[in-house]
């Protein structure tokens, strides 16, 4: 039983990345028809917004180790933590969520750059080469980011209060030896968030009906005196903005490293394609059923019996889905058919 | 062999095969008369020829031809291991197994098109990288990849002659295949490949996997079932990219999973952009400028970047080397990205419409000469 809800807080975290990276495509395709093969770049991104900050904060000047008597030795004490002592400490310590305030508009940034200053001029042009160009775009940011970074990962600790383990156990009273990272948890959360506040943007506020019109019929839109174009491309910024926090959030649980985008991109579109081209609850249930079954797949248990199914499990039901319902899950008539 | 090909198409096929023949040549201005390297050029302009005939005809966009690429890796090394290291019964292996896996992908992800058909792909070839990397070892040999070893079986190798101390290399009839003979054994393949690709563009087989690229939904109106014509197709370009597989073995025994891996794909599919896809001979000018610029660059450093640009003064010496220098050695495929891009978006027939453009600039202007008359007939030829 304690194994069963392990397994299954690991499938929903790894699901809410995946699920995250897959509304933002799918809001991307259904807002401007665009491919986007350099979305995974941009959770990449994201998450190197949080090494980045990082990096800032504990920016170091040398000083003279006083522990040490015998002879001259230096350690690397950081400036914030020289200036305000303990304050400065934990601000160091709080990187990671504090990088979550710079990413947003940065992203939104990059976001709305990309769109105005690549993207557009793909519209009208054939998916084959909208995903080509983004995929050169995601090759650039790599390459970019691999000089910059180097290839190793780079850890970025969540912060000391949480960074250890909840003891889940005794809320399901299962016993104390059941415990879960709390970090992992909070993660779930803020995915479910994130993913809740995307719906009720889209769903509830009159800026998302016109964006919802605007995916449904856009020349109407376009008629009634509606700059369409505009609010697609602040969805795309938003888009950008919510891959990037994602980023940001999954570092303490996964070090970044320079393909980790290309690696995350790869299955969140098999979770779009599984979830249905242009279906926004599709594309957030796929991600969490297919983190749910790749947890499970990889549990000693499942691996004895099919050996080699953790590796293959997602596609080999992207395959089935795709074969047994060629629009995926809940795909709509008409969408990407050709 | 030549029944049915215009005049044109003869000269083009004569003149790419004089053109391969003589790649060492032609490549030593540039000083890539090396074997290894050519050996590459030639492999991997199969490997675009048979991507070629998939995308650029039918214009269905394969992400995981790679997987067929290893494929035919591995086929091709366990037969130098299982029966002989004549390379003769290895191509041929490694074509087939290649084939036949090619035919089971395919059956399944023509089910679909458009991006769909991609992911499949994708997904297949994702599937069969990690599985290389798990549960198949015994077959792939993981990480380390498969090689050549010393107690390998080798049935046909050992009733004739006797085991050797070191590892036997690779062989035609007793002719060694590393170096120039290798080459030439590359070279006569690709212009084999050349030769089929040729005769499969002008053929009414051809022209129907162009009817499908144009409109799928008419040609079915019509009651043209077109999905085995797409399937022979797919079949095909995954048997090329089984032929370069177990001809990057022949070169090299030795066959990792990386070969499969999504990059690879991606890599394939740079190729023929850059050259122009569902041309003829743009596929290969693309491969062949691929790996001779990734040969190049890569081998780079800031070190050799600053003597190559040592002829001027210090301040500029430095600029130039902080500005190129992440584009060369480890940042090579930055380069290549960036140079993909622009190609896509202001060239997307690649560099044959490049050239194209530049001709028709020319003749525009009243340069009527005779190498303007060249390049059109040669134009026509390739498309």
């Amino acid at each position: 039983m304690d194994v069963i809800l392990l397994q299954l807080l690991n499938g929903l975290d790894k699901g809410g990345a995946y699920a995250l990276i897959a509304l933002g495509l799918t809001i991307i395709f259904g807002t401007l028809g665009v491919v986007n093969f350099a979305h995974g770049a941009l959770f990449m991104l994201g998450a190197f917004c949080a090494v980045s900050v990082q990096a800032v904060l504990t920016i170091s000047k040398k000083v003279k180790d006083e522990s040490i008597t015998f002879f001259d030795a230096y350690k690397e004490v950081p400036y914030l933590e020289a200036w305000w002592g303990d304050t400065g400490a934990m601000i160091i310590d709080y990187a990671v969520p504090i990088s979550i305030l710079v990413a947003i508009p940065l992203m939104l940034l990059i976001g709305l750059g990309m769109e105005r200053g690549l993207i557009r001029y793909f519209y009208k042009r054939p998916h084959a080469e909208q995903i080509l160009v983004t995929f050169g775009l995601a090759i650039v940011v790599q390459e970019l980011i691999k000089a910059q970074f180097g290839a190793n990962p780079i850890p970025t600790p969540a912060p000391e209060v949480i960074a250890g383990s909840a003891s889940i156990g005794l809320w399901f009273g299962l016993g104390e030896a059941v415990v879960y990272p709390w970090w992992r948890l909070i993660y779930l959360a803020f995915a479910g968030v994130v993913i809740a506040s995307a719906f009720a943007f889209l769903n509830l506020t009159t800026y998302g009906m016109v964006v919802r019109a605007g995916m449904a019929d856009r020349e109407t839109v376009g008629l009634l005196g509606i700059n369409i174009q505009r609010r697609f491309t602040i969805v795309f910024g938003m888009a950008a903005v919510i891959a990037g926090m994602a980023g940001v959030m999954y570092t303490p649980i996964l070090p970044p490293d320079y393909h980790m985008g290309m690696d995350f991109l790869v299955l969140s579109f098999v979770v779009v394609v599984v979830g249905g081209m242009g279906s926004l609850s599709g594309a957030v249930l796929a991600g969490f059923m297919l983190g749910i079954l790749q947890s499970f797949a990889s549990m000693n248990e499942v691996k004895s019996i099919f050996p080699g199914i953790d590796q293959i499990i997602i596609y080999l039901i992207a395959v089935v889905i795709l074969l047994v319902r060629p629009r995926g899950l809940m795909g709509r008539k008409g969408v990407m058919e050709t | 062999m030549f029944a049915g090909l215009t005049r044109n198409d003869k000269l083009l096929f004569i003149g790419f095969t004089i053109a391969a023949l003589a790649m060492p040549l032609l490549a030593w201005p540039v000083g890539a008369n090396y074997p290894d390297l050519l050996q590459k050029f030639a492999i991997y302009g199969i490997f675009a020829i048979g991507f070629n005939i998939l995308f650029g005809l039918t214009g269905y966009l394969s992400f995981g031809h790679a997987a067929f690429l290893g494929v035919g890796s591995y086929a091709a090394v366990w037969m130098f291991k299982g029966v002989t290291m004549n390379v003769i019964p290895a191509v041929i292996f490694g074509v087939m197994v290649s084939g036949m896996f090619a035919a089971l992908i395919g059956f399944i992800s023509l089910r679909r098109s458009g991006i769909y058909f991609s992911i499949l792909t994708l997904a297949f070839a994702q599937m069969s990288y990690n599985l290389a990397y798990s549960v198949l070892t015994p077959i792939t040999n993981g990480e380390t990849g498969l090689q050549l070893s010393q107690d390998d079986a080798r049935i046909i190798d050992r009733l004739f002659v006797e085991q050797g101390a070191g590892l036997p290399s690779t062989n035609l009839f007793g002719l060694e295949m590393s170096g120039y003979p290798g080459f030439y054994f590359c070279c006569v393949l690709l212009i084999i490949a050349f030769f089929i690709s040729l005769r499969i563009q002008r053929s009414p087989f051809g022209m129907m996997l162009r009817a499908i690229k144009t409109n799928q939904v008419r040609m079915n109106y019509t009651g043209f079932n077109t999905r085995p014509y797409a399937l022979t197709a797919f079949i095909i370009s995954g048997m090329y990219a089984g032929l370069a597989g177990s001809l990057l073995a022949v070169t090299d025994p030795l066959a990792g999973a990386e070969r499969m891996q999504w990059t690879a794909s991606g890599e394939v599919v740079l190729m023929t952009i850059l050259g122009g896809a569902g041309t003829l001979i743009g596929p290969i000018l693309g491969a062949g400028l691929i790996k001779y610029f990734e040969n190049i660059f890569s081998s780079y450093n800031d070190g050799l970047l600053s003597e190559s640009f040592s002829f001027l003064p210090d301040f500029l010496n430095d600029t130039l080397v902080f500005i190129i220098g992440p584009f060369v050695g480890e940042g090579w495929s930055l380069l290549l990205g960036i140079v993909f891009m622009a190609i896509v978006i202001f060239l997307p027939g690649g560099l044959m419409e490049g050239l194209t453009r530049i001709h028709g600039w020319y003749r525009r202007r009243g340069g009527g000469d005779t190498r303007a008359a060249d390049a059109a007939s040669s134009r026509q030829a390739a498309e």
